[in-house]
């Protein structure tokens, strides 16, 4: 018995809202224009015979299965490439028809291996399907005529196999590649009888083929076949689920074999990927039981001795009681946690829940800090809320995209897939990145404008784009006046309008010609729908979120919120960041964006949770790292994030963790965290997990156990044991009442459970009583803060920047293959592709530094040094150098600085000062000392301070042009929201020391604000 | 001063024009005669070329076929003033095979220098385009309506209704697309007329951009006429020049920009949907209708696809009126039909002459019978997809209802002769094996069809279960013509099931 698939009406669903009727096999059928027969018929029940054509790709009419009869019309046209007229009267049985279908059948045979009983696609062959559907008894031919049986078979890429012998020819796969995918590395060579499918006449692996699998979706026989079935067999049973690499949340169809994942199929039910896929979530799924994966708690005494694997419930009271000693010995704010994007938002809640009520503080942070906790800042300041404002499928109707700081290609492949079908349709295109990524020219596809940035200028660049837009007037002056504050819009007005925000002003930090700044201003202001999509390049930067809120103004002015087609949307890295944050994980916000200091909110927390809170937002990442070096912070607790190897700036945060008393890792992998954790509770993959997961539009999709824990625990039920051997008592059934709790506890979800996903899918947030069926699009008639808000958005130059002893600057990305530190990706067959982390150098540097291709260089910063090898390429320009952060080995975090974004602490990842130098050691990493570089300061307090000092000057700079006075009041509530006790101490101790580098704003903030140590004083 | 013709046609070059031409030239030089020398198009009267032509007070006087040896002789015979010779075949256009003919959309071809836009104009050019732009483009749809013209690429589609709905078809781009992949056996009108009137087809196409609004237009030829892709881009260049192509077509407001593509060998390159798949830079495949070419045809945009023969035919509707062109022809095929005569055929070339004409007619009196002198036994009409008809049904009228009804298709107008020695059976097979090579492979009925035809009529051939695989093959063939995608897989059957229904004997040896 094989799986049920899914139905296949063959051909797309019209768009139309003009309604045909017609009659079909004696049916009445009402279908919008454009519907094709086939598809009317297959909505009837009366499905005709089909191979060549499925739902997903535009009718073909090449296998012609699908003739059908229409009264009054001569022949038997396809029913797939003819559509539905008023009146029609159509037959899709008939003699004369059955005779052809079986004609075509018997010639399909006549060429077809006839080893269905040993094929890997036996019960799941549309072939098979339909040679029994047409009644096929008898191939007259015979066998003994031309055929490609002999044909050879690709078996190159490592996750499928292309046996040519069993091809049908009807163009499938190639359309999939074209039509879906966007990559158009298939095409049919030859032709006649000697058509057969071509990866570009090469081999998969060597072809332009990036692993789709979209091909192999649409194939309707074995030829292209997914290796995992051709080991395992026919799939038994299926679940639905959701991918858990990036922010996309594509759902698919876990096809298992008793406990064994056969493949995994991506859904067309899926809001987010409609039936499409990436190699990631498609194929390299593998790592959940790869060898190195850890299933049992395991402690140690020190991290220099070797682990011993434990029970749950030693491992669990080790932790508790090492969490306990510290808070004893250091106070209830010594030890906090990190919850993971990686996991489920139930069990992000309990892990904020835990270290709030359980360790008494609000020492929470996640892994969006280094990624899009800008976002949140900017949109919430701006729009009221701290996410996208549309769903993915908005963009199909956008006129012009702007794309800054991402590379939906590489990072969000399904969603680049579907903003290039867009392209493709004619929208157009601005790209603004440093980098030359695929979208600026690729197949079919070309940027109108590619602003070629330097890295760290976004916000000088955003600011001339609004300049044009105002001083030509080709603002929405009426959604401006209708939905913005007004008086904060012209407050902006006078200040973008300014020559300092001018085209020409900025041509000179970004290096971008005046020219197009003003023509690809104009382009974005006059098309009707226009469209900002970003990614981290837009938020790792030191004005991170000022550049969030330079797009939403840039949004705001141009009209662009609110509707169809228009928005700001984040691509968010990885599967929950969306999730975590909403789920309460940072230090200063309960679930929902609830500020830690508002006394109802914290109120109605304590109430459900018996228990007292803190009112004064905790430690951020970075100041856990510069607390635990200067002896303050002693414990952590690490859900799934690997921050030695992602964070920036290597060598200062495992000299953080290092410091610990106690590092206690959840996790999957021994990771490079674990090197220094004293606990390792190991985790589950998303396989095994129950719960839900956020994408970047909202959608909140179910994660279903496909398959039990490995470690004989879900992480949940972990945590829960954790907090209450900490002493606050934590327990839940099931997942399900985790949500429960979430909705009773969060406005956006109260309309949120288990089981109304399960019922409706996925659910967009807010879900409430005023959006039952979830909100796809946000700021629709107003926005969440009421009137839309204009942010003054001054450049204020990085301090980080090149000099003759750093002259290149490094920026830092993802590529396709592999995800973010690799954990997973490294174990599957994706490092095929991507086996080691490549510096991408212009030949120009290269040539001055005697690096050639493929040789490896020393890459060294004013903090750390690896070597990797170099790859020159022209997508980088001069000056510019670029790596991506997959490999432990090469460490690319060993280079980053611990800069940060002026609001939220975003690293500045991409902006790095560096210097490359050929050398002959192969790999690994250097010591600064190795390289004669200057040792890292070991002064950590100083170091601390330095960054506090920065981030509060750049507060006062950011408003310094409104005066002083209002100056005073955003530097102060900026730090009374979001900075913990220990750093306003810090600062106020640092400016009572008298060293005078504090702006004036600061100096007159400080005076005024108030450390509320009070509750320091409450028990864990 | 004498002028003198020699055919610069391919054809003509194929048996020694240019060699006649330089022989001609060399001894008007040794001999101080004083001549100018013309390379003209083909009159058609293939079996006499190289048909070296003489202008004479009387007339263009004709001697052919001339080689190189001749030349000589025939100055010493006087021909520059038009003197008797053996080779002498009177004034050309008194030549019954000629003067019988009513040429209407070859006109002027064999008779003007094909590359002076002043001898296009001296010969009637331009009038209809200056008509069409006074007129209005309703007018023109009008009157191309009127005429009855239909498409001369083998489809027999109402031209007029075509023009009149990119006409009406809204868009910011519209483009006329001129199908000159002249891909059939035995057909060489098209190039025929690229190669001696090049002018006709700029202006026929210039009158289709004008009237249904395509600014842009392209004229897909194919890499084996080489003459007549020089000779059209010469054409292309001098209408440029002239201001006939470009912004403010003959200093009206109307822009029309055309230029030449050329394929690279693929039959099925003729089929229009295939060949507006090449045009964009795509594989030639066939796309399937609807949507049909006329609103969403090149790069999506609405395309008026005509065939080198309809859209030449246009200038001389508007010159001469609807009604005159009406006149001609029978039943609801209108006009005249320019046939190709070739093949085992006496006096093979180029026949125009309205629709009506009996195969046999066209086969006896203007071929004159088989080359080899043998009795014909069958004729193929309409190409190598075409139906053969044997010699005791040539009496069927060439229009093409009466056509259809006798089970084959005018097409573009080739007709190509057998005699006795040909096996039927073979010319079956070689339909087959046509399409087997030339299918673009995208439907199932003619990619994998075709190569079972084969190998079907080789066992009927064989003698392997006759009775069984003659009812296969009919049953293939009629899976052919219902269920291919497009016309090539379509038409397959037609010679087959001709052969098989007229000449069974064939396949019983």
């Amino acid at each position: 018995m094989t799986i049920m698939r899914d139905a296949d009406y063959g051909t797309p669903a019209s768009t139309s809202t003009e309604l045909v009727t017609l009659t079909i096999d004696g049916n009445t059928v009402e279908v919008p224009a454009g519907t094709s027969i086939m598809r009317a018929a297959a909505e009837v029940g009366m499905s005709v015979p089909k191979l060549c054509a499925t739902d997903s790709l535009a009718a073909f009419g090449s296998c012609r299965l699908c003739l059908v009869e229409v009264d009054g019309r001569r022949g038997t046209p396809a029913s797939c490439t003819t559509p539905c007229e008023p009146g029609m009267v159509v037959h899709t049985q008939s003699p004369k028809i059955e005779k052809l279908r079986k004609g075509v059948m018997e010639l399909y045979i006549s060429d077809h291996p006839l080893d269905c009983l040993t094929c890997p696609a036996n019960g799941d062959c549309e072939l098979q399907d339909m040679a029994g559907v047409v009644g096929l008894r008898d191939v007259r031919y015979g066998y003994d005529g031309a055929n490609h049986l002999d044909a050879p078979t690709d078996d190159s890429n490592p996750y499928f196999s292309f046996d040519e012998s069993k091809c049908i020819a009807c163009s499938r796969c190639v359309r999939a590649c074209g039509e879906v995918q966007g990559t158009f590395a298939l095409t049919i060579e030859g032709r006649g009888f000697a058509s057969k499918v071509s990866p570009g006449g090469l081999d998969f692996m060597n072809s332009e083929c990036v692993s789709c699998g979209a091909c192999v979706q649409a194939c309707p026989t074995s030829t292209l076949q997914e290796k995992t079935v051709i080991q395992l067999g026919t799939p038994t049973r299926k679940v639905e689920t959701t991918c858990a690499y990036c922010g996309v949340g594509c759902s698919f169809t876990a096809e298992m074999r008793g406990d064994q994942v056969v493949r995994m199929t991506p859904s067309k039910k899926g809001g987010a990927n409609e039936g499409h896929s990436c190699v990631k979530g498609r194929f390299a799924w593998g790592y959940a039981s790869h060898d190195d994966r850890i299933t049992s708690p395991m402690i140690r005494e020190k991290i220099t001795d070797e682990w011993r694997v434990v029970s749950w419930d030693e491992a669990i009271e080790y932790a508790a009681n090492g969490l306990k000693a510290i808070q004893a010995k250091y106070g209830v704010n010594s030890i906090g946690g990190i919850t993971s994007s990686r996991c489920t938002n139930e069990e992000v809640y309990v892990v904020q829940k835990m270290i709030r009520a359980a360790f008494g503080n609000n020492n929470v942070d996640t892994c969006a800090r280094v990624c899009h906790s800008p976002t949140g800042y900017g949109l919430s300041t701006t729009f009221g809320t701290s996410a996208g404002t549309q769903d993915f499928k908005s963009i199909g109707k956008t006129d012009v995209i702007m794309v800054i700081g991402a590379n939906p290609t590489e990072a969000h492949p399904v969603f680049g897939s579907r903003m290039k079908r867009r392209l493709r349709q004619g929208a157009h295109l601005i790209v603004v990145d440093p980098r030359r990524i695929d979208l600026v020219k690729s197949a079919h596809v070309e940027a109108d404008y590619h602003l070629q940035l330097q890295p760290g200028t976004n916000v000088a660049i955003i600011n001339a784009l609004a300049h044009v837009i105002a001083v030509e007037g080709l603002y929405d002056q009426a959604f401006i006046d209708e939905r913005c504050d007004t008086e904060s819009f012209a407050e902006w007005l006078e200040f973008i309008k300014r020559p300092e925000n001018g085209p020409e002003a900025m041509s000179i930090p970004t290096g971008v010609p005046a020219d197009d700044i003003r023509a690809a201003a104009r382009l974005f202001a006059t098309e009707t729908n226009g469209a900002i999509y970003y990614g981290l390049g837009v938020t790792e930067h030191s004005q991170g979120s000022t550049m969030v809120m330079g797009m939403a103004n840039l949004a705001m002015l141009t009209g662009n919120i609110g509707r169809e087609g228009v928005g700001i949307n984040p691509l968010r890295g990885q599967n929950n960041v969306q999730g975590a944050c909403d789920m309460g994980s940072f230090p200063h916000e309960f679930s929902g964006y609830r500020h830690v200091t508002d006394d109802t909110v914290r109120g109605q927390f304590e109430a459900m949770w018996g228990t007292k809170l803190q009112s004064q937002p905790g430690l951020r990442i970075p100041n856990m790292f510069d607390a635990a070096l200067v002896g303050e912070f002693r414990g952590i607790y690490v859900q799934g994030e690997d921050i030695a190897q992602s964070d920036p700036n290597t060598r200062h945060v495992k000299a953080a963790l290092g410091s610990m008393d106690l590092v206690i890792v959840q996790d999957l992998f021994l990771n490079e965290t674990a090197a220094f954790a004293h606990v390792f509770l190991p985790g589950t993959s998303f396989l095994e997990k129950n719960g839900t997961f956020t994408n970047a539009e909202r959608r909140i999709n179910r994660v279903r156990p496909v398959m039990t824990s490995r470690t004989g625990k879900s992480e949940w039920e972990v945590t829960c044991a954790l907090a209450t051997a900490v002493g606050y008592p934590m327990h839940y059934d099931h997942s399900s009442q985790i949500m429960d709790e979430i909705a009773a506890m969060t406005p956006t979800f109260a309309g949120v459970s288990f089981a109304k996903l399960d019922a409706v899918g996925s659910l967009q947030w807010p879900c409430n009583a005023a959006n039952p069926e979830g909100t796809p699009i946000m700021h629709k008639a107003a926005f969440v803060r009421g009137k839309g808000r204009f942010m003054e958005t001054g450049v204020v130059p990085t301090d980080e920047r090149s000099t003759r002893k750093f002259p290149l600057l490094l920026t830092t990305g993802r590529v396709l293959s592999q995800y973010n530190v690799g954990a997973q990706t490294r174990r599957t067959a994706n490092i095929e592709w991507h086996g080691e982390d490549m510096l991408e150098i212009h030949e120009a540097d290269a040539e001055l530094r005697g690096i050639t291709d493929g040789s490896w260089v020393e890459l060294a910063s004013r903090v750390g040094a690896t070597t990797m090898r170099a790859r020159i390429s022209d997508r980088v320009p001069p000056g510019v150098v670029y790596t991506t952060f997959h490999f432990p080995l090469s460490g690319a975090n060993v280079v980053t600085t611990d800069y940060s974004d002026w609001a939220t602490n975003c690293p500045e990842y991409k902006v790095t000062a560096v210097e490359i130098r050929p050398t002959l050691t192969a790999g690994g990493l250097a010591s600064a000392e190795d390289l004669g570089l200057k040792p890292h300061s070991t002064d950590y307090r100083a170091n601390a301070i330095a960054t506090l000092v920065r981030m509060a000057n750049q507060i006062a700079s950011n408003n310094e042009s409104k005066g002083l006075a209002p100056a005073i009041i955003a530097v102060e509530r900026h730090i009374g929201l979001f900075w913990s006790n220990g750093m306003k101490a810090d600062l106020i101790e640092h400016a009572a020391s008298g060293v005078g580098d504090l702006a004036p704003a600061v100096l007159g903030a400080l005076g005024t604000l108030v450390v509320d140590s009070a509750m320091d004083d409450i028990e864990a | 001063m004498t002028t003198i013709y020699v055919p610069r046609d391919s054809a003509a070059r194929s048996v020694g024009a240019d060699d006649v031409a330089v022989a001609i030239a060399r001894e008007a030089a040794v001999r101080g005669a004083d001549v100018t020398l013309i390379r003209n198009g083909s009159r058609g009267l293939l079996w006499l070329e190289p048909l070296v032509e003489v202008v004479t007070e009387s007339g263009r006087v004709g001697y052919g076929p001339v080689t190189e040896s001749d030349v000589a002789g025939l100055f010493d015979a006087g021909f520059l003033a038009g003197s008797d010779h053996p080779l002498s075949v009177g004034i050309v256009e008194e030549i019954a095979w000629l003067k019988d003919q009513q040429r209407v959309t070859f006109s002027r071809v064999g008779i003007v220098d094909p590359l002076s836009l002043n001898d296009y104009e001296a010969h009637g050019g331009l009038v209809g385009l200056r008509r069409a732009l006074e007129i209005g483009g309703d007018a023109v749809v009008e009157e191309v309506l009127a005429s009855g013209l239909r498409g001369r690429g083998g489809a027999g589609f109402p031209a007029g209704i075509k023009w009149r709905t990119v006409r009406g078809a809204q868009s910011d781009q519209k483009y006329v697309c001129c199908n000159a992949d002249e891909g059939d056996s035995g057909t060489f009108a098209d190039r025929m007329l690229m190669e001696g009137d090049p002018f006709t087809l700029i202006e026929g196409m210039v009158i289709a951009g004008i009237t249904t609004g395509a600014t842009q237009g392209f004229i897909y030829s194919r890499s084996e006429y080489p003459d007549a892709n020089d000779t059209m881009r010469e054409a292309l260049e001098i209408a440029y020049l002239n201001g006939l192509l470009g912004n403010g077509v003959l200093g009206s407001e109307h822009a029309f920009d055309l230029s030449l593509r050329v394929g690279a060998g693929a039959y099925i390159c003729g089929e229009e949907t295939a060949m507006l798949e090449s045009l964009e830079g795509l594989r030639g495949m066939v796309r399937p209708k609807p949507p049909i070419p006329a609103l969403e045809g090149l790069f999506g945009m609405p395309t008026l696809v005509n065939n080198v023969m309809t859209l030449a035919s246009v200038p001389g509707i508007l010159v001469d009126g609807s009604a005159a062109y009406q006149a001609l022809g029978s039943e609801r095929s209108r006009g005249t039909q320019v046939f190709q005569l070739a093949g085992n055929i006496a006096q093979g070339g180029i026949v125009e002459i309205p629709f009506g004409i009996t195969l046999s007619e066209l086969v006896n009196t203007y071929g004159g019978g088989t080359r080899s002198g043998r009795p014909v036994r069958a004729v193929q009409v309409g190409g190598p997809l075409g139906a053969y008809f044997p010699a005791d049904k040539l009496d069927v009228s060439l229009d093409y209802e009466a056509m259809l009804a006798a089970g084959g298709m005018v097409g573009h107008g080739g007709v190509v002769v057998f005699d006795e020695s040909v096996d039927m059976s073979l010319q079956a097979r070689f339909a087959m094996e046509f399409c087997a090579k030339e299918s673009c492979g995208k439907c199932t009925p003619c990619r994998i069809g075709a190569v079972r035809g084969v190998e079907t009529i080789d066992k009927i051939r064989e003698g392997v279960d006759r009775p069984g695989n003659l009812v296969l093959l009919n049953d293939l063939c009629d899976l052919m013509t219902d269920g291919s995608l497009c016309a090539m897989g379509g038409l397959t059957p037609m010679p087959v099931q001709s052969a098989l229904r007229h000449f069974p004997e064939d396949f019983q040896r």
